[in-house]
């Protein structure tokens, strides 16, 4: 099968890997040690693949790998300064939010999205940047209530992702 | 998934000049192409990627007229002041597409060349639209198809921005190996009995390179009214795009266009001349929404859109027509 090179930044720190035309960035990621991201439905559904693309939440099961050549990749791995949580995963432990934790890398990295763009969030401006996350357990009002804390606690980013 | 190559097109004209070769096909952001590529409902042996074209992805403007790149994200799309200020009814359908995920990595030219998402089409049956010789919605699950404008397919068209884009009255300018052309958006989707296989005019080497919207009149607002069957990540159940020109109470011009009722965007050219140097009273928008579904033809399961319809036309029409 033809091959090709990919140059991606995950987590901050460059990679080049090589791929086939038709990897999925999901499958590149997941072959590469980034368990963190989920495969769920395969399309587009339930958005437990969800990585950021230049800061981003898109659907990695949507994307092929080709498509982000270039790109800055954050997985919920990169999100944790070595030991210290981040402020959303530590509200998502504080209040429950996570019970099988499937949909928890995806919703965390879509909540992070909303919080560098809008870091004092209205409860359904919350909602709304979680509608592409399934969850079957929570019912998600533990979540949104863990993005509104998180948001409260975070201290407010100076850079801010358009 | 079959095995295919990926090329970069450099610009738009070499787009089409790739597209050219055997079983070719055109991506942009990839969410509706990527979808039927692992269903076996395409099975190209190219993929022409779009966005290495510099530029395309971008809103400018000269002399009064907007032009929007058709690779535009449909977030930023969304989010794009100009877009949101005066022509309100595309940042609102935009904004109402998918999930944030999908409205990252999906464009406005794939919003609207997306193909349909009749369930009978999405799983594999050998309908009009995947080739085949008939509509399975006719005698089958019928709930979600079309009222107007149906057979020999019944398809509803998909788009949450082509009904806008109708309503604003855009035109798309369309690139092809003798250059470019510019089509009426309502021109560029076409009914099933034109091509039952096909939802618009773009041939098989042609991409929508970027959409013209005309400069905004001045006391012009708009809408656009979206029914989901739940509160995310769905097509319109219906829809409606709504520009309205008023001079204080009274509506000097309108151009109303329906989602989710019909295999293109459904224009309602006697509603809008109803409506014309009047001011739009509840009993006016009514009349018009009796009006919008004369004429309506439903299935055995989706006659629910009738009432359906006549209350997203009357209510969208008053709250627009009155908003301070």
């Amino acid at each position: 099968m033809k091959t090709m090179s990919l140059c991606v930044t995950v987590n901050g720190e460059s990679k080049q890997w090589t791929i086939a035309p038709g990897d999925l960035l999901l499958d590149v990621l997941r072959r590469e040690g980034y368990f963190g991201v989920k495969r769920g439905c395969e399309k587009g559904e339930c958005g437990a693949c969800t990585v950021l693309v230049h800061g981003k939440p898109v659907n990695s099961c949507l994307i092929f790998a080709a498509q982000v050549e270039g790109g800055e990749i954050l997985t919920i791995e990169g999100l944790a300064q070595g030991d210290t949580l981040d402020p959303l995963q530590e509200a998502f432990l504080d209040h429950g939010a996570v019970q099988c934790g499937f949909c928890t890398p995806g919703m965390i990295l879509a909540a992070k999205a909303l919080l560098d763009r809008q870091p004092h969030p209205t409860e359904e401006q919350v909602r709304e940047a979680l509608a592409g996350n399934y969850c079957r357990c929570t019912g998600y009002r533990k979540p949104v209530e863990a993005v509104l804390a998180a948001a409260a606690r975070r201290k407010v980013p100076t850079e801010v992702a358009r | 998934m079959k095995s295919f190559a990926n090329v970069n097109a450099r610009d738009a004209k070499d787009a089409v000049a790739k597209l050219g070769q055997p079983n070719a096909v055109a991506v942009g952001g990839g969410s509706d192409l990527l979808g039927m590529v692992k269903e076996h409902l395409v099975e190209p042996d190219v993929l022409v990627h779009l966005k290495s074209i510099r530029k395309l992805d971008q809103v400018s403007a000269k002399a009064g007229e907007v032009q929007i790149g058709g690779l535009i994200t449909l977030d930023t799309l969304s989010r794009e002041p100009a877009i949101r200020s005066r022509y309100t009814v595309l940042a609102e359908a935009a904004e109402s597409v998918g999930t944030p995920q999908i409205r990252n990595a999906g464009t406005l030219a794939g919003n609207v060349c997306q193909r349909p998402w009749c369930w009978y089409y999405r799983n594999g049956f050998p309908c009009f639209k995947a080739g085949g010789k008939q509509c399975f919605s006719i005698t089958g699950e019928n709930q979600f198809h079309a009222i107007f404008g149906g057979g020999p397919s019944f398809i509803v068209h998909p788009s949450d921005t082509a009904p806008a884009l109708v309503a604003l009255d855009a035109k798309f300018r369309v690139t092809n190996s003798d250059g470019e052309r510019t089509i009426p958006a309502a021109e560029f989707f076409a009914l099933p009995r034109v091509d039952a296989a096909r939802e618009n005019v773009l041939a098989q080497d042609e991409i929508l390179t970027a959409v013209d919207l005309p400069a905004a009149r001045p006391h012009t607002r708009s809408t656009y009214h979206k029914v989901l069957d739940r509160e995310a990540w769905t097509h319109a159940v219906v829809s409606a795009a709504i520009v309205l020109e008023m001079d204080q109470q009274v509506c000097k011009s309108a151009r109303i266009v329906l989602g989710g009722v019909a295999p293109i965007p459904w224009r309602l050219p006697k509603v809008e001349a109803m409506l014309a140097g009047k001011p739009i009273t509840p009993e006016l928008a009514a009349q018009a929404a009796e009006a919008a579904l004369e004429g309506a033809n439903p299935l055995a399961k989706n006659a629910y859109k009738v009432p359906l319809t006549k209350a997203v036309v009357r209510r969208t029409l008053l709250s627009l027509a009155t908003k301070a």
